[in-house]
């Protein structure tokens, strides 16, 4: 049986959309003449300021492009749906953000994304252009806390990029920015829940087989395996698997504070992201630590898949300056008017 | 002994375009069990686009070399993913491997094709038994040069190089991957062919098939 989707062409998919971004949002974005897959932020970079690329996969809405604008990333390589971009429109983003002051590119940590962005910094760095990398790796659920630099980046990546884009905006230099970034992969954690799979443009085909009544828990947005598969849970209980295990490597005393980020898998509506957060809350107050900022909806998608991440990030008072600077760009805005 | 074209090496990349478009629902269900089921589409993507950029050379001046160069740029491009920097890179190390070569020998091919197996291997840093494509294309390598050296013809070499593809494949099924996506699976992906290894005995099924019809 084939899923039903809105598309025209699912070969022609991820062009159709980006086309349809940059009608809706001509004040946030432009692509590069010539680079149709490179998004660079209208307003942002500008003389001395650290340039931020970010990138990946199609199918993960507004992750990345969404998040292309003024006070947080530079630009955004686009690539195919679930795969990384090719090195072609990396570099073309990193040129046209670079503004003597270096690079950072950003993006999650997957074989095919290191390879491509690898092989844009080799070629960048023939050009003289200065890039530095950091690699997200939130994800609980992917390898053990022993082999952090295993993980896969998800969600918590939006934290991650906006304090990044927060350090470029507020002028630091790119062995700062570099710094901050890493301190605040350092200090995210995120779980996520699948209830039922997506599929392909291309194949309309679940990507895996998930019963009637079962959920897994650790599932990454691409349709990675996760870590346990089980009989679907009311959401206190899930929320409480989901947190005790971040919680459980993050070791927040009380009186801590925290960024919370509820995030949408796709098709799992507000509602239940809601449901979710009300735990959450009812948990992190029972223990002492203060939500500072909590972020709910679509933040990092997995297409039309069903099922919710929670990512906290462990503020300290430089990443809740950084949490809180304003941005605005084409899918998310936060903080005072710019 | 075989003389083998760059008109020749087009349409052995034509025949595996043809072979992926076949064969990309079946990578694409394997890719679903340990990954992200999208092998299949990147692979029909790569090599149709270096089909297609091969295509339009210019065969009175296109030699092998800009051949295997013009498949790695129009695969990476059109790809991306892991397998874009994988096959382009064993691509341009086929075309390096052959440079200045307006005609190839059968040595010659035997060389170029060991070299995508070297230049995959070198770009992924991958080692035989880590579950991925490196565990059908090294071995294959192998199997292909031992085959020539002996003395055996290209399509004897590269029957050797397809049986040593299909066994590195089927031997992926009994290990954990280390590397990749699958690799933050553990025990989960055990009995389970590994996708890139299964496009890889398809690339050199190709070579085979090819060799077998001069």
């Amino acid at each position: 049986m084939k899923t039903k989707k809105l598309i025209n062409d699912g070969a022609a998919a991820v062009d159709e959309m980006l086309a349809g971004v940059l009608a809706a949002h001509p004040n946030h974005l432009r692509a590069i003449e010539g680079s149709p897959r490179s998004v660079v932020a209208k307003h942002g970079p500008r003389p001395g300021k650290v340039g931020l690329v970010i990138g990946g996969g199609s199918g993960h809405e507004p992750s990345f492009l969404g998040f292309v604008g003024k006070g947080l990333a530079d630009a955004a390589a686009v690539g195919n749906v679930f795969a990384s971009p090719p090195p072609d429109p990396i570099i073309e983003c990193a040129k046209a953000v670079d503004n003597g002051a270096g690079v950072l590119f950003t993006y999650g940590n997957y074989a095919g994304d290191v390879m491509n962005f690898d092989m844009a910094a080799e070629i960048l760095t023939m050009d003289d252009i200065e890039v530095r990398t950091v690699l997200t790796t939130d994800d609980v659920a992917s390898a053990p806390i022993d082999q952090r630099d295993r993980r896969r980046g998800v969600a918590g990546n939006v934290f991650v990029f906006k304090a990044a884009g927060a350090a470029c905006d507020l002028m630091y230099s790119l062995d700062e920015v570099e710094r901050v970034a890493r301190w605040a992969n350092d200090r995210t954690y995120t779980m996520g829940v699948a209830l039922s799979p997506c599929s392909l443009p291309q194949t309309l085909k679940p990507n895996f087989q998930l019963g009637d009544d079962e959920m897994e828990i650790g599932m990454g947005i691409h349709g990675e395996p996760g870590v346990a598969r089980g009989p679907l849970k009311p959401a206190d209980q899930v929320t409480t698997e989901l947190l005790d295990r971040i919680l459980g490597e993050m070791n927040p005393k009380q009186g801590d504070r925290v960024a919370v980020l509820i995030n949408s898998l796709g098709s799992t509506p507000l509602m239940e992201l809601y449901i979710i957060m009300r735990k959450v809350k009812m948990t992190l107050d029972a223990l002492g630590v203060e939500i500072h900022l909590s972020l709910v909806g679509n933040y990092c998608t997995s297409l039309e898949m069903a099922g919710a991440s929670i990512t906290l990030m462990h503020l300290d008072d430089e990443l809740q300056r950084l949490i809180d600077h304003p941005c605005d760009c084409a899918m998310f805005r936060s903080g005072e008017a710019l | 002994m075989t003389t083998i074209t760059a008109d020749d090496l087009k349409s052995l990349i034509a025949l595996i375009a043809e072979a992926m478009v076949r064969e990309r629902d079946r990578l694409c269900e394997l890719d679903g069990v340990i990954g992200d089921a999208d092998h299949g589409i990147a692979m029909e993507l790569g090599f149709s686009a270096a089909a297609r950029a091969t295509a339009e050379l210019d065969s009175a001046t296109a030699d092998p070399t800009l051949v295997f160069n013009t498949a790695a740029k129009a695969f990476l491009n059109a790809v991306g993913a892991s397998s874009g920097p994988l096959y382009a890179t064993g691509l341009m190390r086929a075309g390096a491997a052959v440079k200045g070569k307006p005609s190839l020998t059968d040595d010659d091919m035997v060389a170029a094709f060991a070299a995508i197996a070297k230049g995959i291997q070198d770009r992924g840093k991958a080692e035989i038994g880590e579950k991925t494509m490196i565990d059908a294309w090294t071995p294959a390598a192998t199997a292909c040069q031992a085959a020539r050296e002996q003395g055996m013809s290209l399509e004897q070499s590269f029957s050797a190089a397809l049986v040593a593809a299909e066994a590195g494949m089927e031997a992926t099924r009994n290990m954990i991957a280390t590397k990749g996506r699958s690799s933050r699976l553990g025990e989960r992906a055990l009995g389970h062919i590994d996708p890139g290894a299964a496009s890889a005995a398809v690339v050199v099924a190709c070579f085979h098939a090819f060799f077998s019809s001069q």
